[in-house]
């Protein structure tokens, strides 16, 4: 009886053990922050990239208006992949998009914004990096959309492709 | 004269003493970036890392500092942006209950064989 019982104590320790390591096996050993929860926008003040004056958060998002927050450089190869797509994004009236200029230099930024079209509403410059922090942003490019509410609701890390613009685009309409 | 070394002993206990509030400052930035976990050299901590997101932490956590914010304040809010792991030293709270006390547990039943098996014995 006493042997049993410690045959089934093992067993069910080893079965544990196995549980435990096969479900490691799936999981990605990266960490990245969660992306689907809500959160409000933070409120800060930032320089405005053409005019160089401070802006308020608060006078930049409107209530009843749906944004997209977009941090880019122009040394980020990435972002220059995913450009086409926030042109097209900001052809959609229901929806206005913000730029976070991130460790940037500014003739380069302008250059950048020059050659590939510029789908900004309101550029803002984030010269380092401290802007993005309040974002929960940990690299570039990375998109945020905010709904009417003034939350953010989603988060894309790395460059956005068609599928992510038709997942805006269905969220917003 | 006596005006002079009056203005120079004030003149140095102001200036030591700015350089011992920079000196706390310093050994309490140092203290939490090495808390902070790296999001892109994840097994490093921000103190460690030349990351560009490490620099950029550096950058915060100097700022919340001569802000006025305190050691667990700072941690509060890199926690709200960027989630629990962010922060080696792991808060008590539902999802790391086990975490705590697994080990309390494995101790206390260990205890218990022990003392069962020794009271055997005699």
């Amino acid at each position: 009886m006493k042997n049993k019982f410690s045959l089934f104590v093992v067993v069910i320790f080893l079965s544990f053990c196995f549980v435990i390591f096969y479900k490691g096996l799936n999981t990605p050993n990266n960490y990245t922050p969660k992306v689907n929860e809500k959160k409000n926008i933070p409120t800060f003040k930032a320089k405005d990239f053409y005019s160089n004056n401070y802006v308020n958060s608060d006078n930049i998002f409107e209530e009843n208006t749906f944004y997209i927050v977009n941090i880019w450089a122009s040394w980020c190869v990435p972002c220059r992949t995913e450009h086409p797509l926030l042109m097209q994004l900001s052809k959609n009236q229901s929806i206005k998009l913000i730029g976070l200029n991130y460790r940037d230099n500014f003739n380069n930024a302008k250059k950048f914004i020059d050659d590939f079209g510029n789908p900004y509403s309101r550029i803002l410059i984030d010269k380092d990096g401290t802007l993005g922090v309040e974002f929960g942003a940990y690299g570039v490019p990375e998109t945020f959309l905010i709904d009417k509410n003034k939350n953010i609701i989603k988060k894309f890390v790395g460059p956005i492709n068609q599928e992510i613009v038709n997942e805006i685009k269905l969220i917003i309409k | 004269m006596k005006i002079l070394k009056i203005f120079i002993i004030l003149f140095s206990v102001t200036n030591f003493s700015e350089l011992k509030s920079d000196e706390v400052n310093d050994v309490l930035k140092n203290k939490i970036l090495k808390n902070i976990r790296c999001l892109i050299c994840q097994g490093q901590s921000v103190y460690d890392s030349e990351s560009e997101f490490a620099s950029t932490i550096k950058l915060v956590v100097e700022k919340k500092i001569n802000e006025g914010m305190e050691e667990g304040q700072i941690y509060k809010f890199l926690r709200q942006k960027y989630g629990d792991w962010v922060i080696y030293d792991p808060q008590l709270n539902k999802n790391t209950y086990v975490l705590w006390l697994l080990p309390l547990l494995l101790f206390l039943l260990g205890g218990a064989i022990i003392f069962k098996k020794l009271n055997h014995k005699k």
